[in-house]
């Protein structure tokens, strides 16, 4: 239940520093939706990013997708400062996001969808070889897809959620970026999208993955970044970390119904059971995880 | 491909099955290891995925096929002249103009958006042709460049007007059915009809000219080898991928009745006059249609945006070079549909292109299947759907119907072809296939 600093969490992952972030301010006209944010990603890690609505995690990884440009700050990708002007600048720099509509065209089938925009072949498009790596991708990501030959629409909301993150691996990117992909899925659904996430994860790639879920949080993301009103609002590695530690941060009191339900329970339990205040009997139960 | 699935620790079951299983799925191909997936195989199995597939709402061009031949049923029943030589050889004729118009319409269709004004376009590249031609005295060519040239500047404007302001295409459209209405009257001047000297070639190409038997034959022959040719490049590259094929036996199969389909309609044509050669045109220009929005990339980005404008966007695709390529394209099709008419009429006057021009051509496009919501449709809707408009226009011709039963029975026709597209795409929504 650390709060780590900034140079404890850089020692923390094993994996290198991809993009760092630092200072990123934001204003829409009156409004300061960022002020100083600062964020790290390293690849072969899963960050989650987690605050409450209004917090700013959309506007922060839209400025990391070139949808909107940032006010202040600097970006740093690798060892050179890089802009982000626009979605096409973010993709050159191997960033992909998956927004939480998915933006999948229905009519089309699982290939098309794959592959839009980005059609194998040279003159005409190259219908086979797009299936065979189609495949290939799916399998790699043991994604449970029956057939890559039907319709969008006919697939359950994991597969399409598969289908859309599958599709942003196509441009080989480093940094994948997940908006709530969990938010409208069922508990079986959940846990298909959350074993790829793992996947996405072994695989190398620097995972940003935004959720409001905590068990999913807690479930794969090896570090918590949470934003409290358009601020850092500190900074966790999701093995030292309770529940009440996150909502703590996210809400900004330690004050609210989850840790005064847990600190019922831990008078109840006596003296002894403070000094397991972290112990995972305070983390929501184990069944409630995929 | 005959690589097995990966063995993960956290992974699904899949990944847990004992390595006879893994034995057994690397026999199979890539697209066909997932045990869910209803497999069928042979004559048998094509059948029965075809009969779920209806069920399911996925009917394709199935009404329109059955609606043709209840159709044709029925009027050769009512008078045997119907189905005679003579009678089909003047029904292609007839498809070919507003068919060809109808190819445009199809387009628009397909990214859900729709051009009203087809009829008046058409004419208005009629009259173009008969002053340029007739009253200026240019060279037939250059009338008809002229004339399609128009198209294309319609087509532009539309395109600019639609993604540079956002007005919907209906409005448009419908602003450019009176406007080239009124400059279509404006080119034509006072006398209001001019005649095309029947020696030109435009009304020669319209009107007389038919494939020698041998050609037409020849070119049944070579579209069939095409066929069967793309089917088994295909069917081995597949092999070569590791992934399932259509077997030769099918290929055969399907070659075979292609042959027939093609052959029959052929020969029976040619115990008259013979295949006009304004049907061929038509014909293969819903081809060349059908192979762009199929194999190349700007037919596929036509689907997409038709499907899901953002997802498109967000896919990297020239949203806006889609929209003005097809406003282009159908505006230019109308304009051809046009000359092919005026062709055949051998005349343009103020009525070319009016009357029921324009609504027969997106009649024909819903009614051979190019849904109204967009992203669903091929190029042979517009074939199919002309053939089932001009086939009761002939057939209650023959009847010495009026036309406004013709109106009518046209109308209630669209009105089921509509029905059937809702239906089934409330069915395909509810078996998940929309």
């Amino acid at each position: 239940m650390t709060v780590l600093n900034q140079d404890q969490v850089r020692s923390a992952p094993t994996g290198e520093l991809v993009l760092s972030m630092r200072g990123i301010d934001k204003n829409f006209g009156a409004v300061q939706a960022l002020t100083a944010i600062d964020l790290d990603i390293y690849s072969g890690e899963v960050v989650a990013l987690v605050g409450d609505n209004g917090a700013g995690k959309s506007t922060l990884i839209k400025i990391l997708a070139g949808v909107h440009p940032k006010d202040g700050g600097t970006i740093t990708y690798g060892d050179r400062p890089v802009s982000i002007n626009n979605p096409a600048e973010s993709n050159e720099l191997g960033i992909a996001t998956v927004y939480q509509d998915l933006a999948l065209c229905d009519n089309l089938d699982v290939v098309a969808n794959l592959f839009l925009g980005h059609e194998l072949g040279r003159a005409t498009i190259d219908e086979v070889e797009m299936e065979k790596r189609s495949w290939d991708l799916l399998r790699q990501l043991s994604a449970r897809i029956p057939s890559v030959r039907i319709p969008v629409a006919s697939l359950s909301g994991g597969q399409r959620q598969t289908v859309a993150i599958a599709r942003s691996l196509i441009g080989d990117p480093r940094i994948v970026i997940l908006d709530e992909p969990t938010a409208a899925l069922g508990v079986a659904q959940t846990a298909e999208v959350l074993n790829l996430i793992e996947r996405l994860r072994e695989r190398g790639l620097a995972v940003v993955l935004i959720s409001h879920n905590m068990a999913d949080v807690q479930a794969v993301a090896d570090r918590i970044v949470v934003l409290r009103l358009g601020r850092n609002n500190g900074e966790f590695t999701v093995a030292e970390v309770t529940y009440e530690d996150i909502i703590a941060a996210i809400t900004g009191a330690t004050d609210n119904a989850v840790t005064r339900r847990a600190q019922a329970r831990v008078d109840a339990a006596g003296d002894a059971a403070v000094a397991a205040g972290a112990s995972p009997d305070a983390a929501p139960p184990e069944e409630d995880r995929p | 491909m005959t690589t097995p699935t990966t063995p993960s620790p956290s992974s699904s079951s899949e990944s847990a099955a004992p390595p006879t299983e893994t034995v057994r799925l690397a026999a199979v191909a890539a697209d066909l290891q997932d045990e869910r997936l209803i497999q069928q195989h042979g004559i048998g199995g094509a059948i029965s995925s075809f009969r779920r597939r209806v069920r399911a709402g996925d009917i394709g061009s199935l009404p329109v096929i059955i609606g043709l031949l209840v159709i044709w049923v029925a009027f050769s029943l009512l008078n045997p002249n119907f189905l005679s030589s003579t009678n089909l050889v003047n029904l292609t004729l007839q498809c070919a103009a507003v068919g060809t118009i109808s190819i445009g319409i199809v387009l628009v269709l397909l990214l859900g958006e729709i051009d009203l004004s087809v009829g008046s376009v058409s004419g208005l590249s009629a009259a173009i042709l008969a002053v340029g031609f007739v009253n200026l005295e240019w060279p037939l060519v250059l009338a008809i460049l002229a004339a399609l040239a128009a198209g294309v500047v319609v087509g532009l404007l539309y395109g600019f007007l639609y993604t540079r302001f956002g007005v919907p295409s209906f409005v448009i459209t419908l602003a450019g059915l009176l406007g080239f209405l009124g400059l279509q009257l404006w080119v034509l001047g006072s006398t209001g009809s001019i005649n095309i000297p029947f020696d030109s070639w435009i009304v020669q190409f319209a009107q007389q000219t038919f494939l020698p038997d041998w050609l037409s034959y020849l070119l049944v022959v070579l579209t069939v080898l095409a066929y069967a040719a793309l089917r088994y490049g295909t069917s081995r590259r597949r092999t070569a991928a590791g992934l399932s094929a259509l077997p030769v036996s099918s290929i055969v199969i399907r070659s075979a009745a292609l042959l027939v389909v093609l052959t029959v309609p052929t020969w029976y044509l040619n115990q008259t006059r013979g295949v006009g050669a304004m049907f061929v045109l038509f014909l293969a220009l819903v081809v060349i249609m059908n192979f762009f929005l199929t194999r190349t990339r700007w037919g596929r980005a036509v689907y997409a945006v038709g499907g899901n404008v953002e997802a498109a966007r967000r896919a990297g695709i020239n949203v806006t070079q889609i929209y003005v390529t097809v406003f282009v394209l159908c505006s230019t099709f109308a304009a051809l549909g046009g000359l092919l008419a005026a062709g055949r009429l051998a005349a343009a006057n103020q009525g070319s292109g009016g009357g029921d021009t324009n609504l027969n051509a997106i009649a024909a496009a819903v009614i051979g299947g190019a849904s109204l919501f967009g992203g669903r449709g091929s190029a042979f809707s517009a074939l199919l759907g002309i053939l089932v408009i001009q086939s009761i226009s002939s057939g209650l011709t023959l009847l010495n119907l009026d036309s406004s039963i013709r109106y009518m029975i046209t109308g209630a026709v669209l009105l089921l072809a509509v029905i059937v597209d809702s239906l089934s795409r409330r069915s395909r929504v509810s078996h998940g296939r929309a």
